[in-house]
């Protein structure tokens, strides 16, 4: 038994390896599979599938005022671009938006900070969050009309709410994330307090950061549509959320159609101009993330 | 080689100066869920200035504890440590410690900024300087010409390079190293020591270097202090600094690391202790 499994003593050699001419050591990847490894181009044919999938849905169906085809709503796309309507409105929500973002990112920056230095500020999140983190922004609306008017200030007020909660988690899971060792080489240089967390917490956890800033981008955009949908115009300006209700009250669902596919293409330059190029200078370049 | 040994320690005792660092009594200890660990116990040590002081022994005996206590991340329960006859009470600049962990450099600088980051954030030198001292630093431990990779996009042993690099350019009172080159294969482990050495020759630094290889302890070290497990406790303090890279495999070099195997483990039978330590060593 244990003899048969003492292996062979065979016979050393040597070879001369003459230059390798067999066949070529490097070759083209054909132009086809070149162009089908670019992200934009899969994207965008996934993007035209669903327009003629659309397209030929609406016209099987047959009723512009339930469901219009897809150039009908292009054609309203167009001209609401053309006659400024449309932008118009977008620019209102989006200024909106960015100020409740803002205040959002900065009051979450402040909990987490807070929450990574002292024990009392880490019971101060867990419990805050897991207070207000399932409340529907929008159920608060009624409230923030009551103390804040029909105003920006409501607005602001839920599209924080909407913002502050799930990003504070990203970022505090993410800080809680950061290697040991990389913590002590940090404190071994003599950096404490927000230097510390501005000049090791933040940058090893930005890919948590990141994906916490998506999302909660994502809420302020839902927030916002609803919350216009909702109470309407502020201060006789309507954003998107507005113009969306008013073409359905008037009955033009080619313009509803319009109005969402504003929401839809403003969400994907955001995600894939700004949030891209974020991930591009940073943590894709760090090797933080394949 | 006993003799030789006492002869050394001898010489050397008699035109000591004072210690660089003065372990005194140090009692470490770490809290788990249910109880209280004892890490190491009444530790003595003196290290002096240019020493390569290794500390030396199994897992569980403390030794990595201890180095955390000498940077000033764990407070010693008992005891004093003494850095120029000042207490350690937290990290500081004046102890750089290179770790294990390939991810004691900052995923989002270069090497040349993980290099010049300590001595911006101990605000030792302004930005230009900084630099001028980063690149002296990269090219000592031969890294010229990485200075805008990012860590990721380098091999271990690089990123070991790019961290010894790092402690250098802090010029630190102690170089502090907690098994640098366990992570490392086994040829790379032997060219960073012998870098290592050739290193210390050109700069002259004191190192106090955790390991739990003998041959890399008697290799590296001057002196070695080897530690007896749960709790720590100093076993012996041996002098090594008659062995390099090239004594591998001689008969005294065996011989000092028999000894030294032995009066780790305490297994006074030749025969046997040879066989474990060529285990222990692979």
């Amino acid at each position: 038994m244990t003899a048969s499994l003492t292996p062979p003593i065979r016979a050393e050699y040597e070879r001369d390896l003459p230059e390798f001419i067999d066949a070529p050591v490097e070759r083209d990847i054909p132009l086809a599979a070149r162009l089908w490894s670019q992200d934009w181009l899969r994207r965008l044919v996934i993007v035209a599938a669903i327009a003629l999938i659309w397209e030929l849905a609406a016209r099987w169906q047959a009723s512009p005022l339930m469901l219009p085809t897809f150039l009908q709503t292009a054609r309203a796309f167009v001209s609401g671009i053309a006659d400024g309507v449309l932008l118009d409105r977008a620019w209102i929500s989006i200024t909106v938006l960015l100020k409740g973002y803002l205040a959002g990112i900065v009051l979450a920056f402040l909990l987490t900070s807070l929450a990574v230095s002292t024990q009392f500020g880490r019971d101060l999140l867990s419990t805050l969050t897991s207070m207000f983190n399932p409340l529907p922004a929008i159920a608060l609306l009624p409230l923030a009309l009551l103390w804040f008017g029909l105003g920006q200030a409501s607005l602001i007020f839920v599209l924080v709410h909407s913002v502050l909660w799930p990003l504070a988690l990203n970022i505090f899971a993410g800080f809680q994330a950061v290697p040991e060792t990389l913590r002590m080489a940090g404190r071994n240089y003599g950096l404490t307090g927000w230097r510390f967390v501005a000049q090791i917490l933040v940058p090893a956890a930005l890919p948590s950061i990141v994906s916490g800033l998506k999302i909660a981008w994502a809420f302020a955009w839902r927030t916002l549509i609803a919350a216009e949908l909702v109470f309407g115009a502020s201060s006789g300006r309507g954003g998107l959320g507005w113009y969306i209700f008013q073409s359905r009250n008037e009955l033009y669902t080619d313009q509803v159609f319009a109005g969402l596919a504003m929401v839809i293409i403003i969400g994907l330059l955001v995600e894939n101009v700004v949030f891209a190029t974020v991930e591009r200078a940073t943590i894709l370049r760090w090797g933080q993330q394949r | 080689m006993v003799l030789l040994s006492g002869v050394n320690a001898a010489s050397a005792t008699a035109a000591t100066p004072d210690p660089l660092l003065r372990v005194k009594g140090v009692t470490l200890e770490y809290a788990t869920r249910e109880r209280v660990v004892r890490a190491a116990h009444r530790i003595n040590l003196d290290v002096h200035a240019g020493d390569r002081f290794v500390l030396l022994g199994p897992s569980g005996c403390g030794k990595s504890t201890l180095l955390k206590a000498i940077a000033g991340f764990i407070r010693p329960t008992e005891g004093q440590i003494l850095l120029d006859d000042r207490p350690v009470t937290g990290p500081g600049a004046d102890r750089i410690v290179v770790f294990q962990e390939f991810d004691q450099l900052p995923p989002w600088k270069t090497v040349l900024g993980n290099v010049m980051f300590p001595l911006l954030a101990s605000r030792r030198l302004p930005r230009a300087e900084a630099k001028e001292r980063a690149r002296d630093s990269i090219a000592k431990v031969g890294l010229s010409g990485f200075e805008d990779s990012f860590p990721h996009q380098l091999s271990g042993g690089m990123k070991q390079r790019v961290a010894i690099a790092r402690a250098l350019a802090m010029k630190p009172r102690i170089l502090l190293m907690d098994e640098p080159f366990a992570a490392l294969d086994a040829l790379t482990r032997r060219k960073m020591q012998e870098e290592l050495l050739q290193l210390w020759d050109e700069v002259r630094f004191t190192l106090i270097f955790v390991t739990h290889s003998i041959e890399e302890a008697l290799v590296v070290g001057n002196r070695t202090a080897l530690l007896s497990p749960r709790p720590g406790r100093v076993r012996a303090e041996i002098n090594c600094h008659a062995w390099d890279l090239h004594s591998l495999g001689g008969r005294d070099f065996q011989a000092a690391a028999s000894r030294i195997h032995n009066l780790l483990f305490d297994t006074p039978d030749p025969e046997d202790a040879q066989d474990n330590r060529a285990v222990a060593a692979e």
